[in-house]
């Protein structure tokens, strides 16, 4: 018999208080419990206005904000700090980024009025203020098989050329309601305009963070299966929603 | 037309809006206004648009162009309320709250803010405007205005909340930027708060509102001091803590308009739900108590209110969840809500609606276990015949529905004769 002490994660969640609407907290939650489920001990922490990353982080999440908190993240994560969060990334540490914090992982945001926010360019992605919202269900075909999320966003963005996107949009608007696009993805690092919350209700993609998390702690990752039946449940409900109202 | 008839009310105009609670204490304040007696012009049944006002005025209205009543109290949706308030031009409007609602449908909280604050400042000295303290954003909007602002909050020792509810945003000072501190916090971002940076604070508040006694999901009490003045003792027929500051922000609009207390009393002590708010059915023998969710504060306070008295939920509980347009297409919402708190407890969950799934998924995350979590059929009637199969004869359960999930479960009950229908009420 091994007495193996358990494994553990650090999740490290952007702005967390300031960048919070549409439930995306959900998604801290997804990765939390399943991999707690798994028997792996889990921490969390809220990475702040003028607070370094840590560099041990295993696993990033970034949502959405209001207009006026996305200006003051933006000017946050500038320097050293955005250096910081792509070195983490560069050495294999996973991300999610939604709406507003995907944005701002590309160049840049040009709103409508107004100087254009800079971006950490970590994906080869650019986005402006467009003329009208795109809300509502999506389906997307992704490397993860179909994914379920909610859109509600006036920005734009569009990939530059060989940028992987998140996937294909088989309902609903994406990345800029014209080339099929939605998200993006560079490395483990994935960006894009899902709510919903997005990770509970597609386990596939959750457990596939919480993988590269392990990978990156522990240059291996082994995730027994847990039962997924509310998960699917959830899913399929999402879809047929998707497909009977847009 | 609205502006003329409106023009002609003796006593003038009341709007009321916010996020929650306006339907409640527009009925409130109607009520006091009736054992005036006044005859008082009210869009009853939740139709705050623009449309539904003048529906409710033309209803009234005679031919030669009286408007029917003294007073109107008018129920403002949160988009609706400028061109309500340049139309009907209001001796009083009432903000009672902002919360994150339906984000699909309006937007972000501080753009309904923005919106608000170009209409504020319009009006003149002529205009009160009444406005709860306690909401830091209510307040920053309405500051420095040529109308006259009254405000009203509560000082409460008993019901307060140790953390922010996440359902809450951040609350932050519109001077300098920093974090809003809090001397005590009541619902969601509500309470006293300070900027620990520049010094800005909760204004000073005429109408004060304490000792605030709860009863369950029956009714409460509580005191509110009106400036220096002795408290006057009131009873309220409605549960909740959110109904508190339903029945604070009532009375200060009352004693603005010059309405004795004894009336505002009388009023809130006869009052009752409005339908499917919270409402009390006998059906096939079971006690079913509904209360409506529709969105993440509201819930917070329903469970808060719920779990009370034992800290978990002590009777079985169905939540209906659907996502047409009045309940918001989007239910990110529900990963706002701190279901956490029901990991805790013994009672059975039961989930239904067009999003039941969504809902079942989300109490596995926060925590419940899952030989507590009950899927019932997406489809109304069927879910709440499978939910009242589950809860034995003689048993209370709990039924938690959204908007649009409250009016069919309603129909369903009417049409099988358990309660009235709501045109009857």
């Amino acid at each position: 018999m091994t007495t193996e002490s358990p494994r553990c994660l650090v999740v490290g969640w952007l702005y967390g208080t300031k960048m919070n609407i549409y439930g995306d907290r959900g998604n801290v939650l997804a990765i939390a419990q399943r991999a707690r489920w798994r028997d792996i001990d889990v921490e969390i922490r809220e990475i702040g206005f003028g607070e370094s990353i840590p560099d041990d982080v295993d696993i990033f999440f970034w949502g959405g904000g209001q207009d006026q908190e996305q200006v003051a993240v933006s000017h946050d994560m500038q320097g050293e700090k955005a250096e910081q969060l792509r070195t983490s990334i560069e050495n294999g540490a996973a991300m999610l980024a939604v709406c507003g914090g995907y944005q701002l992982l590309g160049h840049e945001y040009r709103p409508h009025n107004g100087e254009p926010l800079r971006g950490i360019g970590l994906f080869d992605a650019t986005s402006m203020a467009g003329p009208e919202r795109f809300i509502g269900n999506v389906v997307v075909n992704s490397r993860w098989g179909i994914l379920v999320g909610f859109e509600n966003h006036s920005g734009l963005t569009w990939l530059g050329e060989g940028v992987e996107p998140l996937g294909k949009i088989q309902v609903g608007c994406g990345n800029n309601g014209q080339d099929g696009t939605e998200g993006a993805i560079y490395r483990n690092a994935i960006g894009c305009y899902l709510h919903g919350a997005l990770l509970p209700k597609n386990p596939a993609l959750t457990d596939w963070l919480v993988e590269m998390g392990l990978r990156h702690r522990y240059g291996s990752a082994d995730l027994p299966a847990i039962d997924d039946d509310l998960e699917r449940r959830a899913h399929e409900t999402a879809m047929q929603r998707a497909f009977t109202t847009r | 037309m609205l502006t003329k008839l409106t023009a002609r009310l003796e006593q003038g105009a009341v709007i009321v809006a916010g996020t929650n609670g306006k339907t409640t204490t527009t009925r409130m304040i109607a009520d006091v206004f009736e054992l005036v007696p006044w005859r008082v012009v009210h869009n009853r049944s939740g139709s705050n648009l623009v449309r539904g006002v003048i529906a409710a005025f033309v209803q009234r209205a005679s031919l030669t162009g009286c408007p029917g009543g003294e007073i109107a109290v008018i129920e403002a949706d949160e988009a609706a309320l400028p061109e309500l308030v340049r139309r009907v031009r209001p001796r009083i409007i009432l903000l009672n709250n902002l919360f994150r609602d339906q984000l699909d449908r309006y937007g972000e909280l501080d753009t309904i803010g923005k919106t608000w604050r170009g209409v504020l400042k319009d009006l003149d000295a002529g205009t009160t405007v009444i406005v709860n303290g306690d909401d830091p954003a209510l307040v920053a909007i309405s500051d420095s205005l040529a109308a006259k602002r009254v405000c009203f909050g509560l000082d409460e020792t008993t019901h307060r909340l140790d953390v922010l509810p996440h359902a809450a945003d951040a609350a932050v000072c519109r001077v300098c930027g920093a974090d809003l501190a809090y001397h005590a916090l009541y619902v969601s971002h509500l309470g006293d708060w300070y900027c620990p940076n520049c010094g800005r604070k909760r204004p000073e508040l005429t109408y004060t509102g304490s000792n605030i006694q709860l009863y369950g999901v029956e009714s409460l009490a509580l005191d509110i001091s009106e400036g220096e003045g002795h408290s006057h003792h009131l009873t309220v027929g409605v549960p909740g803590l959110y109904n508190a500051y339903n029945a604070l922000a009532a009375a200060s609009v009352a004693r603005e308009v010059g309405v004795p207390w004894e009336l505002i009393g009388q009023a809130f002590d006869a009052f009752r739900s409005a339908f499917g708010r919270i409402e009390r059915v006998q059906y096939k023998g079971r006690d079913l108590t509904l209360a409506l969710v529709k969105n993440p504060t509201g819930f917070n306070e329903v469970l808060r209110m719920l779990t009370a008295e034992t800290g978990g939920l002590a009777l079985p509980t169905m939540i209906a969840i659907n996502d047409l347009d009045a309940d918001g297409r989007d239910v990110s919402w529900l990963w706002d809500v701190d279901f956490e708190l029901l990991a805790r407890g013994k009672g059975d969950l039961y989930t239904t609606g067009l999003r039941g799934p969504d809902m079942a998924n989300r109490l596995k995350y926060a925590g419940v276990a899952l030989d507590r979590i009950h899927s019932l059929p997406n489809e109304l009637p069927a879910g709440l015949d499978a939910f009242v199969e589950a809860v034995p004869e003689g048993y209370a359960a709990y039924i938690l529905p959204s908007y649009t999930a409250m009016l069919a479960l309603r129909k369903t009950l009417a049409d099988r004769g358990a309660v009235d229908a709501f045109w009857e009420q």
